[in-house]
């Protein structure tokens, strides 16, 4: 048990990743962790505000078996056909929820909980089955492999030899920053107020499978970095420690922009110390910070709250004629 | 549309039986390769359950179904369905710790570590919930991947440790029901036996607190504590099953087969009992088709059995079933043509003051306003119903110059007809003082509703009339006369 936890020096731990063997591969980490880190932000922060973060979760779920028979069909790992299995496997998971939920008596809750346990099982099975044509395996998808981002193939663009993931995470992140720019007033309207949006004219089930298409594109590649079950993590952890901080919309987004290079950081960082997973390392610091933020927030923490109840505890105790 | 919709979803689930059993054969191909048995000789090894480890499996396969569906059943009904999922996820870091504090695989430190670790996310969430304004979704989100992130954590260490006793410990993630020991067994049959026992003394409270928690805060009950003692058993049988579905998909044992019960019956009993009895066949097959392949993991499989059950119970359950409804809305549908055609040849009849018994199919058609074509089909379907007969005359082609004759039960269920619907425009009038140029349409949708009780309710009601608000003669009983046999 004791030798589980090394001994922490300071030094070592903010230098050991950088050192010089090792500081190529964790910079390809961060940049894989920043990108992967913000695209998820990005997305995550409206299944937030229209409390579908469970949503996020099923399909990160259910992309598996999507890119699994994709896999066994084509024998080879394009991207395009990558996507298309993915996105597929989305819209089918929101769509399946859909018909469970209006066509019989089971509860939206339990049918999200069918649906992507069904259709992630169906995966599981196909990848241990087929596991020869597959090129994927259950570690994978549980603790995902930005660990080996550099011993990828890459690609030589203006003399930096760039892994292939990490030009795919890239375009998936500017594509879906321009797509948010653009469509920036229609998404918010009908994450606020969904009548109000049909009302002014914007197709709210239009920019509702948008979004989730949207979703299912930053899983597909977040995927083979941090695994399907902490792809949530990512796309919930930065829009609510942003939230506990603000309530503004765009300076919630742009800190959560922020949170997601920290991840990455502290994330190889950690991993590096204790020798364990990066997606989970990353996580775990995530994590921390949410609690961090949680306590000591200046406007809603649980220390300011337990201050401010204190106070008026003790404002009632010193007038005990107020109200009365 | 809405048809092609349930085609469509009859057309997937069926896609997924397919692949299911494609990848059932596969599995028994690479059998035959190793052993050189075939599908029968696995299959009877396995049900003749004399390799022990088999017996283990089935054993801890049937008392997780147990568990399972009737915790299930609780946190289905209490929308708590995702709840089951998060703390599915969050024992993780216990069941690692609880690995570290004996440095073994021992079933009870793991199950102390993943009841701690489970209970405490369940906490966490509540709290998140109380004291930020972030929503509930989202911190079961948070809880979720956080802990399960720090269980992560903690197993790639152990995995890297010097000692290198990697254990199996990933074979918690998807489930192995062959590597059951018997200490394993006897901490699940502990386990099971207690949260069983714990659900009978509290089934009242658990059933109150579930359906209307006011009324159970008004009679007394904590629902707090029953709340965080569901919690603990839900901790219970995801520790229960770690070992035969996995970490990853243990929640689906919880929610799949107490949905498919929640879709064949009203009653909490039953629920209870089907739930349980899904969760067993699914846990079986599971056990089943794992061994068949050789080190397939077993909660994928269960989880697939589980949601053919599902299926099932979704498409041809016999109340709430996708197919039996639409079948009930078929017929439905094809009465009210019927009961508006026989009405259409009251009025024409009634137009002539009943001097003429025949009625011709081309008036017919005018009269419910149909091209020939639809009304000769509506007609041959009253014929073949006995409800009228039709004239041997000259064959044109839509036999529009027949005459249509109704018979003694065509005529009472015509009359049965119009007088529901001349009984329930006059209520309109007369009782909810509707303007009688605007009670048609409701009546229209009415009439074919109308039972014999509340029709017997409607006279007394009115006084026992006999013209409607139209001017128009109701028909009364002794009109009906022997065709008191409805369609």
């Amino acid at each position: 048990m004791m030798d589980l936890i090394p001994p922490f020096e300071m030094r070592n731990f903010f230098t050991a990743p950088w050192m010089d063997g090792a500081w190529e591969s964790s910079m390809w980490i961060v940049v894989m962790g920043v990108l992967v880190n913000s695209a998820c932000g990005l997305v995550g922060n409206f299944l937030i505000l229209r409390k579908m973060a469970l949503v996020g979760d099923a399909i990160s779920h259910s992309i598996l078996p999507g890119i699994a028979i994709v896999f066994l069909m084509s024998n080879s790992r394009s991207t395009g056909l990558m996507v298309t299995g993915a996105l597929a496997a989305g819209l089918v998971t929101v769509w399946l929820i859909e018909f469970i939920h209006t066509n019989s008596r089971v509860k939206k809750d339990a049918a999200l909980g069918v649906t992507f346990t069904t259709l992630f099982a169906i995966g599981v099975i196909l990848i241990s089955v087929f596991a020869d044509h597959v090129d994927l395996d259950l570690e994978c998808v549980l603790y995902g492999e930005i660990g080996f981002v550099y011993f990828e193939d890459s690609q030589l663009i203006l003399g930096l030899d760039i892994p292939w993931s990490v030009l795919r995470m890239g375009g998936t992140l500017v594509l879906v920053s321009l797509l948010v720019f653009a469509f920036y007033k229609e998404i918010v309207v009908t994450s606020f107020d969904s009548g109000l949006a049909t009302s002014l004219g914007i197709p709210a089930g239009w920019i509702h499978y948008g979004l989730m298409m949207m979703l299912s594109l930053v899983i597909v590649f977040s995927f083979e970095s941090v695994g399907a079950i902490l792809v949530i993590a990512m796309l919930i952890l930065p829009g609510t420690t942003a939230a506990l901080l603000s309530e503004r919309l765009p300076h919630i987004l742009i800190l959560s922009l922020v949170f997601s290079a920290y991840y990455a950081i502290s994330g190889l960082h950690l991993a590096t110390l204790l020798n364990c997973s990066h997606a989970g390392a990353m996580v775990v610091s995530g994590f921390s910070l949410f609690c961090l933020v949680w306590i000591i927030s200046p406007k809603r923490g649980l220390l300011i709250q337990s201050i401010k109840r204190y106070r008026g505890r003790k404002s009632a105790a010193a007038d005990p004629g107020f109200g009365g | 549309m809405r048809l092609f919709q349930q085609f469509g979803g009859g057309a997937f689930f069926a896609l997924l039986l397919l692949l299911l059993m494609f990848g059932n054969e596969v599995s028994a191909a690479k059998i035959s390769e190793i052993s050189d048995t075939r599908l029968t000789e696995q299959f009877f090894r396995f049900f003749s359950f004399k390799d022990p480890s088999v017996q283990y499996a089935v054993l801890a396969s049937l008392l997780l179904g147990t568990c399972c569906g009737l915790l299930g059943s609780f946190i289905v009904v209490r929308k708590l369905a995702l709840m089951g999922d998060t703390l599915s996820h969050a024992v993780l870091p216990g069941v690692a710790l609880g690995f570290l504090w004996s440095m073994s695989k021992d079933p009870w430190a793991i199950f102390v570590g993943a009841t701690i670790a489970g209970l405490l996310g369940t906490v966490v969430v509540h709290w998140i919930h109380t004291t930020t304004h972030i929503k509930e979704d989202s911190a079961m989100g948070l809880v979720l991947s956080g802990f399960y992130a720090i269980g992560i954590c903690l197993f790639t260490m152990i995995q890297h440790l010097p000692t290198g006793n990697k254990a199996g410990l990933d074979k918690f993630m998807f489930g192995q029901a062959a590597a059951i020991s018997s200490g394993d067994l006897t901490m699940i049959a502990i386990v099971t036996a207690v949260a069983v026992v714990l659900i009978i003394i509290f089934y009242k409270e658990f059933l109150v607190t579930s359906f209307d928690s006011n009324f159970a805060t008004a009679l007394g009950l904590p629902a707090r504590f029953i709340h965080y003692l569901l919690m603990l058993l839900l901790a219970f049988s995801v520790v229960i099953g770690l070992q035969a579905v996995g970490i990853v998909l243990v929640s689906a044992m919880l929610i799949t087969p107490a949905a498919t019960s929640f879709l064949l019956t009203d009653r909490m009993h039953l629920m209870l009992i089907y739930s349980s009895l899904f969760g067993m066949t699914a846990g079986v097959l599971g056990a089943f088709f794992s061994y068949l392949g050789n080190s397939l993991p077993t909660g994928p499989f269960m989880i697939v059995s589980a949601s053919a059950l599902f299926a099932l119970a979704l498409l041809f359950g016999r109340r709430y079933g996708i197919v039996p409804r639409w079948v009930r809305q078929l017929n439905k549908d094809r009465r009210i043509q019927i009961e508006n055609t026989l009405k259409a040849i009251y009025q024409i009849r009634e137009k002539a003051d009943f001097r003429k018994d025949g009625v011709s199919v081309q008036q017919l058609g005018e009269q419910r306003n149909l091209p020939l074509i639809d009304i000769s089909r509506e007609v041959k379907r009253l014929v073949k119903e006995r409800f009228v007969t039709l004239s041997e005359q000259e064959m044109d082609e839509f036999h529009q110059s027949r005459m249509i004759y109704l018979t003694p039960s065509g005529w009472g269920n015509a009359c049965r007809i119009v007088r529901n619907h001349r009984l329930w425009e006059l209520y309109l009038t007369e009782s909810v003082h509707y303007a009688p140029d605007h009670v048609h349409d409701d009546a229209e949708e009415i009439e074919h509703v109308l039972g014999e009780n509340i029709v017997r309710d409607l006279e007394r009601k009115l006084n026992f009339p006999t013209v409607d608000p139209h001017g128009k003669l109701i028909p009364s009983i002794i009109d009906l006369g022997e065709a008191e046999t409805t369609i």
